[in-house]
């Protein structure tokens, strides 16, 4: 273990991550204005009706794989009785279709993006960025499945990435578990944690605004006028009366 | 009975000669701005025609508004609040922006830039979405006075229901204008589809409106609206639509498109309503009853006990007394004759529509007739069936009698007014043939033809007695406000992101711009600067305009343009 691996495996996820939380509350406060995806559906629909919920519920998918695979140790599969050649294939079958599906939805949505006029000139550099970020994401991780299918996979990364990711948060990393994992699953790692780092400040924040709060709540929603006139809030002292209290 | 106030409105057809003032003052007011080019909270259109966007009343395609399900319950017609949320990430029925029109402007550069050349140049139209020169083929209005009818007509979603022989005639023998605004309904299916619950109904006056800081940009209110009276911003990625012109009515004036009306035609007023009937009433089985069952939630001001229970749901006197002379009350309930848009929406539109007679009239005096005898009007609005049938789609969800009675009112009123005004005794007849009494007529004339501004809008006050806390009164700090100091322009994530800017800000940031500018209003030395108090429009005195550039060529072309640089004749006079 050197300098850096110290480096890439303890102070990038670190910082990585508290920008990730910092960022979401700065841009929250900052901005709940900006705080969309933006959508382009008014410009152009017939890809998107394809591509966009291909890529969506893919990713979904691919995420409750990472909750499972980076998030559940070895010993709790074991223990259940979960022999690792059945995990192994539940994994990349399961892995390589929702990858599959994450990539072809990708796929079209950036070839509607860049070739439809009106999404292309909607498009901001901080779009593009984001994009290139998250496919190289994507495209590592999805190689890392396909390798694995495949048998190619080095090290197991159930021994390695995932005890490094859940050390993380136990605050003992183990920096040597990802020096020994493959170069795929360190390449994902590290633009993934690039992507956390530039989550916040791009679109990628709608995926918190994800809303399930509309199953519960009443159809129709009664506000009162705002109590606040203006764009200042009321000096102290001025409130109105029972104004404070509500 | 839980007592709640709305404002409404009520537009009387018969007077609107399609001028699109409120349209444009509207745009003026509230949608010049990038991102919602093509957007008209107020827009008129011609029926029969196709509305804006197209075709939208065909709610088998655009499946807006609500439905009672079978097993009785009402439901929005998009489904289940699961299924769209599973619907999330592409909305299946969603308008385009085709369906609305690709804004436009023109290359009006090439009028003053083009070199000398034979012909005349021309501003070619470039489309605002992709800046590329593009072909204008529809727009807000673009079957203004039945333009391309036949072939455009034909599609119009509300001829389609009435029976074919009268489709072929209808455009040579009726035609009338609808403007539009959001309906702020009192079941509104717009807000019931907004996932993040970002649209909301505001207690005090029901005006319906959109928290652009909570909407998240899912679109399914655009789909959820049987009117479409909600846009998508495509810069901002935010749903924006009719205000009501909250910040106007507030202080008691009228909306932008009210007060610009040309033809007078629009009543604004408050309405009480019993909020506990709505969803009763937005559930009657029968279409043809929603009209009723509508009226039948709308309470009486003058009721002692319609009284007692507003003062207790925390409703001031002033806005009980406005109910009380509320010209849209009156209007619905007390002539009863104001019509909804749509009722079998189901969502309790509150911008009523008095149906036009004026065109009965008018093929009733083409034929040699008298148009204001009353037997030859109420034989007239039998045999015309055409025009009955249509407004019945639009107003009564297809009740013929209904519309009939509202059209007979209104020729009635013009029989016993001629009377009156041709100094004949009055004819009670006349009255009790409609049911109503010549009082009531000479009232509901009154209200129709004659009312003031202060009888058309009879608006209460806003109660918000807070002196110090509104906006830009001039004491503290003027960046002492919610996350300031922020120093204008824009945030990093794109468009008008980051909290809004104070007018006190962009005041001291354009002062600043003005007097630090190289520009003409900014004379580089004060020496420049002209007193146009004292200049007597002779010649034009030095610094009145910029002086000309050293470069004439970069203006006027290779060709020279024609005009001499050194010659003070030509100097002076600019356009």
């Amino acid at each position: 273990m050197n300098a850096l691996d110290i480096l890439l495996w303890v102070v990038v996820p670190y910082v990585s991550l508290a920008i990730f939380v910092v960022g979401h509350y700065w841009r929250y406060k900052y901005d709940k204005f900006g705080w969309t995806t933006r959508s382009s559906q008014l410009y152009e629909s017939r890809l998107l009706r394809w591509g966009s919920p291909l890529f969506h519920f893919g990713i979904l998918f691919v995420l409750l794989g990472h909750v499972a695979g980076l998030g559940i140790p070895k010993s709790w599969t074991n223990a259940v009785g979960l022999s690792e050649e059945g995990y192994h294939a539940m994994a990349v079958v399961t892995g390589a279709i929702a990858g599959f599906c994450t990539l072809v939805g990708l796929a079209i949505l950036i070839y509607r993006r860049r070739t439809v006029g009106p999404v292309f000139s909607a498009t901001t550099r901080n779009d593009k960025f984001m994009y290139v970020v998250l496919t190289a994401t994507i495209l590592f991780g999805l190689s890392n499945t396909v390798l694995g299918a495949l048998g190619q996979e080095g090290v197991d990364y159930r021994d390695t990435v995932s005890p490094w990711f859940r050390s993380i948060f136990y605050l003992q990393p183990r920096p040597e578990l990802m020096a020994e994992a493959g170069v795929g699953f360190r390449l994902h790692a590290l633009s993934a944690l690039l992507l956390f780092a530039i989550w916040p400040f791009t679109r990628l924040v709608h995926v918190f605004s994800a809303p399930l709060g509309y199953l519960t709540r009443p159809y129709i929603v009664y506000r009162s006028r705002d109590a606040q006139l203006g764009t200042r809030p009321v000096p102290r002292g001025w409130e109105r009366v029972g104004g404070g209290r509500r | 009975m839980r007592v709640m106030a709305q404002m409404g409105m009520v537009m009387n057809l018969d007077k609107c000669i399609g001028c699109h003032t409120c349209s444009v003052t509207c745009k003026q007011a509230w949608t010049n701005r990038s991102g919602v080019e093509y957007v008209w909270f107020n827009n008129v259109e011609t029926r029969p025609g196709q509305g804006y966007p197209r075709t939208y009343e065909d709610q088998e395609k655009w499946r807006g508004g609500w439905q009672v399900g079978r097993n009785g319950r009402l439901q929005l017609r998009t489904g289940s609040r699961l299924k769209r949320l599973l619907q999330i990430f592409s909305s299946p029925v969603q308008p385009s922006i085709n369906d609305y029109y690709e804004p436009w402007t023109y290359d009006y550069e090439t009028l003053t830039n083009a070199p000398v050349q034979e012909h005349t140049p021309v501003a070619r139209p470039r489309s605002l979405l992709t800046n590329k020169p593009m072909n204008i083929e529809w727009s807000a209005n673009w079957d203004d006075n039945l333009g391309g009818a036949p072939e455009l007509t034909q599609d119009d979603p509300v001829l389609k229901k009435i029976s074919a022989e009268i489709k072929d005639k209808f455009e040579q023998t009726y035609m009338f204008y609808l403007p539009r605004i959001c309906e702020h309904c009192i079941n509104p299916s717009c807000a019931a589809s907004c996932p993040s619950g970002a649209i909301y109904k505001r207690e005090e006056d029901g005006i319906v409106l959109v928290d652009q800081d909570r909407c998240r940009g899912w679109r399914q209110c655009v789909t959820g609206c049987p009117y479409k009276k909600i846009y998508f911003n495509h810069r901002t990625g935010k749903a924006e639509k009719c205000t009501f012109c909250f910040p106007r009515v507030e202080v008691g004036i009228p909306t932008v498109c009210s007060e610009t009306c040309v033809g007078r035609l629009r009543y604004i007023g408050i309405v009480l309503y019993d909020a506990d009937k709505v969803l009763e009433a937005a559930s009657t089985p029968d279409d043809r009853d929603l009209y009723a069952a509508q009226r039948s939630i709308l309470l009486d001001p003058h009721d002692p006990e319609v009284i007692r229970a507003a003062e207790q749901a925390g409703i001031s006197r002033d806005w009980i007394e406005s109910a009380q002379r509320s010209p849209i009350y009156a209007l619905i309930n007390r002539f009863e004759v104001a019509l909804p848009l749509h009722p079998e929406y189901r969502t309790m539109p509150m911008v009523w529509y008095i149906p036009p007679l004026s065109p009965v009239v008018d093929a009733l005096t083409d034929t040699g007739h008298d148009g204001e005898d009353v037997g030859n009007i109420f034989g007239a609005i039998e045999s015309l069936r055409i025009p009955v049938e249509y407004l019945a789609e639009l107003f009564t969800a297809g009740d013929t009698n209904l519309v009939t009675g509202v059209l007979k009112k209104l020729g009635a009123m013009r029989s016993y007014m001629r009377d009156l005004n041709l100094g004949r005794p009055a004819d009670e007849s006349i009255a009790t043939a409609i049911g109503m009494t010549g009082r009531d007529i000479e009232d509901m004339h009154r209200l129709l033809g004659v009312a003031k501004y202060d009888e058309r809008y009879v608006i209460p006050l806003a109660h918000a007695e807070q002196g110090p806390g509104q906006e830009e009164f001039d004491s503290g700090c003027s960046l002492d406000y919610d996350e300031g100091p922020g120093m204008g322009g824009w945030g990093p994530f794109g468009e008008t992101s980051g909290g809004s800017t104070p007018i006190a800000v962009e005041n001291f940031h354009m002062l600043a711009a003005r007097q630090t500018a190289d520009t003409m209003a900014a004379p580089g030395s004060k020496d420049q600067r002209v007193n146009l108090l004292n200049w007597d429009g002779k010649g034009a005195p030095e610094g009145l305009f910029p002086s000309r550039p050293e470069d004439s060529e970069a203006l006027h072309g290779p060709d020279g343009g024609g005009v001499g640089d050194d010659s003070p004749a030509v100097r002076d006079p600019r356009p």
